[in-house]
């Protein structure tokens, strides 16, 4: 298995130029092309803001000001997460032709879904700063340094997850099915369109079980509350969490490695 | 010399049922090491058996065998792509495999960058590509297109590209797939003088084909692979006639197998209706179709005078269905007359797989006076030389008066396979040769791997 993952670094070149691919091959065809990485963001979060304070106005507390702002902080991370997983549970089935017909290491497909939506993550980052000079929310310098951290600990826990749903929805097809729902219920799971202090005191418990949870409040912490990064031990922890899920993630992958040409 | 290729004892089991039963659990699915360890053996089947086989560096290896001896399954152990589920296949230095061209085209975007990540994907690096770009897309014939996106390309540009792309990957060993049925004749030419060209340089090749010529021309040790064993190996043209000869016999039992049904199917169709106890009225029991040239398989006729049985034999007597072009043929039929006759006539017929009657003749029109007949024997219609192209031929053979009111017709009943190595078209060859003055000359046979006019032997 780590002779495998060691293989992965032999790959840095294909993986590269996968992403790059899926990048421009994207939005090929479509008028507005690579703007779409920023507008997107943008409309969710109008939409969100509409329902949040037009609709229902009361229904986040004074703390979360600007609300729009707070809720691009969490919305802007998790979609690079669920895109990643949704499109990773696809990626070895649409991608059979490779698996089947080419020596391909298979991991890459994955792993280049995640990447790619890193890029597009990345890409939404200009509109949050923009946001952020907008609403002048001044940026503390020591804090950003965590941004890099939380990145890293994200990536991670994504990819391996995208591993396991990559192998598994070869043998499991509903996998790709449930998968939209499932991802839903997580959505709301995690502190993204309420800040943790709404959830009901009895239910924190659970929440704080969800990973997501600390990456959402870290992302919120640096990027939107004014103080010291006090998530940190959290942040620490999770990062074991997604190395352990990487690791399994891989562990499952290589283990059905062979059974995809097969089965795709 | 060391072997590029040494596979030993490699047998490979697939799943009969693609999704019927799978891991029963995921702890299933993660601890046992091998997929169909616990299917039963009903459920599963053996594309290969035990096959093993070394390929020497700078070799040519053909592999040959029906469809489903599991070829390809052997390619793609080879390649890496499946694991064998016992044995063991040991490659040296770089593969290519030529099995699906234009595997991990995107269509969305251009041929350029799809030259870039498809040799990328192939195990180029990017400067290796950048180097050998404007050959790959002069090899594929793209220049005006290669900056349009791939779905726009035709299926065989596509496909040309695809070719272009993996045979520039330069590879130590390269195994193809029957890819080479993708472009025109000259494309075709071209992808072969590429092998020669690795030939030269000392590389390997892995040839899996259904083009025996190719195999025999091509290549310099070859593997017959019957349901997924070894069935021979060594030299090319050894172990294609013995598979040529093989495939004829089973083609003979096929046909045989076919005509017996045909056979039987029009006796009982016609035994009730033209029986013997009603001779006076048997045009209205048996009609015979009203467009002679035009009827499909039957068996018609008052059976007055019957045609018991119809054998076709070869040269040597023996009964078969197979026939090079060029072979002897005698088709005996036996006859038996209820009483003594005097008006008979026994016709026979050849009609093509279109249908078409490419001959067709009789006893009277062969002016052979009827005299008299009676009780049991046999007529024979001997070819000395069947000069027809390759293909499936119909016979028709019957017995009727000089009127044609049949006695007993049997329409296309009997079916030959006429084989021939040249693939020349058309349905009659008549012996011929080409002569030249001027200054024309034609290459030897052999020489090159260019299909020349007259390289065939048969």
């Amino acid at each position: 298995m780590f002779h495998h993952l060691r293989a992965l670094l032999k790959y840095r070149g294909l993986i590269q130029t996968l992403v790059a691919r899926d990048l421009t091959a994207r939005y090929r065809g479509s008028v507005l092309g690579f703007f779409w990485s920023f507008f997107n963001p943008l409309l969710l979060m109008a939409v969100y803001t509409f329902v949040f304070t037009v609709i229902m106005p009361g229904a986040h507390p004074a703390d979360i000001q600007p609300y729009g702002l707070f809720f691009f902080c969490g919305i802007l991370p998790w979609t690079w997460f669920s895109s990643s997983l949704t499109e990773s549970a696809n990626v070895l089935i649409s991608g059979g032709n490779l698996i089947k017909k080419v020596l391909f290491p298979a991991e890459v497909l994955p792993i280049v879904s995640v990447l790619a939506n890193l890029a597009h993550f990345i890409l939404g980052l200009p509109i949050l700063a923009v946001l952020l000079v907008y609403y002048q929310r001044p940026l503390d310098p020591v804090e950003l340094l965590w941004f890099p951290v939380i990145l890293v600990v994200q990536f991670f826990f994504t990819t391996g997850l995208a591993l396991l749903l990559a192998a598994l929805t070869v043998h499991f097809r509903d996998i790709k099915d449930i998968l939209a729902n499932l991802l839903t219920l997580w959505f709301f799971s995690t502190p993204i369109i309420y800040s943790m202090q709404m959830a009901p005191e009895g239910y924190r418990w659970v929440l704080n079980l969800n990973p997501m949870t600390h990456l959402a409040i870290s992302y919120q912490e640096v990027l939107f509350h004014v103080g010291p990064h006090g998530h940190w031990k959290w942040l620490l922890a999770m990062g074991g969490v997604s190395i352990v899920v990487f690791l399994a993630g891989y562990f499952v992958f290589d283990r059905l490695r062979d059974s995809f040409a097969e089965e795709v | 010399m060391k072997n590029a290729i040494d596979a030993v004892n490699v047998t490979k089991v697939y799943r009969k049922y693609a999704r019927k039963k799978q891991f029963a659990t995921l702890k299933s699915a993660l601890l046992s090491g091998s997929l169909v360890s616990e299917l039963r053996p009903d459920e599963t089947f053996e594309a290969l058996r035990g096959v093993s086989f070394s390929v020497p560096k700078g070799c040519t290896y053909g592999v040959v065998g029906r469809n489903g001896s599991g070829k390809s399954t052997l390619l793609k152990c080879v390649a890496g792509i499946t694991k064998p589920t016992t044995g063991s296949v040991f490659v040296d230095g770089r593969i290519s495999a030529l099995i699906e061209l234009g595997a991990g085209f995107h269509p969305e975007i251009s041929g350029r960058e799809n030259v870039f990540i498809n040799g990328i994907m192939l195990g180029l690096t990017k400067k290796e590509i950048q180097k050998r770009f404007d050959e790959i897309v002069e090899f594929a014939e793209l220049k005006d297109f290669i900056d349009a996106p791939v779905k726009t390309y035709s299926s065989g540009m596509y496909m040309r590209l695809g070719f272009a792309v993996a045979i520039h990957v330069d590879p130590d060993v390269l195994l193809v797939d029957e890819v080479l049925a993708v472009g025109d004749q000259g494309f075709t030419v071209k992808c072969l003088d590429k092998f020669a060209e690795f030939r030269r340089r000392n590389r390997t090749i892995l040839l899996v084909t259904h083009s025996l010529d190719l195999v025999e021309k091509f290549c310099d040790q070859a593997l017959w692979l019957d349901r997924g064993k070894t069935h021979g190996e060594g030299d090319p043209k050894r172990v294609i006639a013995a598979y040529l000869v093989n495939v004829e016999k089973a083609e003979e039992q096929q046909l045989a197998k076919e005509e017996a049904v045909r056979v039987a199917h029009a006796a009982t169709e016609s035994q009730p209706t033209a029986d013997e106890q009603q001779p006076h009225n048997p045009v209205e029991t048996a009609e015979a179709p009203p467009d002679m040239f035009k009827a499909t398989e039957g068996r018609w006729g008052s059976r007055e005078l019957e045609v018991t049985s119809v054998t076709i034999v070869d040269g040597a007597g023996t009964p078969s269905h197979v026939f090079q072009s060029g072979d002897p043929l005698t088709v005996r039929i036996g006859f038996r007359a209820h009483a003594p006759m005097r008006d008979f006539v026994f016709g026979f017929g050849i009609f093509n797989g279109d249908g078409v009657c490419c001959y067709g003749t009789n006893t009277n029109i062969d002016e052979l006076e009827p005299d008299r007949l009676s009780g049991e024997g046999e007529v024979r219609f001997v070819i000395d030389r069947l000069d027809l192209v390759e293909g499936t031929y119909k016979f028709d053979v019957a017995a009727h008066k000089l009127d044609g009111y049949p006695y007993d017709y049997h329409r296309q009943l009997y079916t030959i396979r006429v084989k021939a190595r040249r693939k020349d078209v058309g349905i009659y060859r008549p012996p011929h040769r080409w002569e030249v003055t001027g200054q024309v000359t034609f290459r030897e046979p052999g020489s090159g791997f260019k299909r020349s006019t007259d390289d065939a032997q048969d």
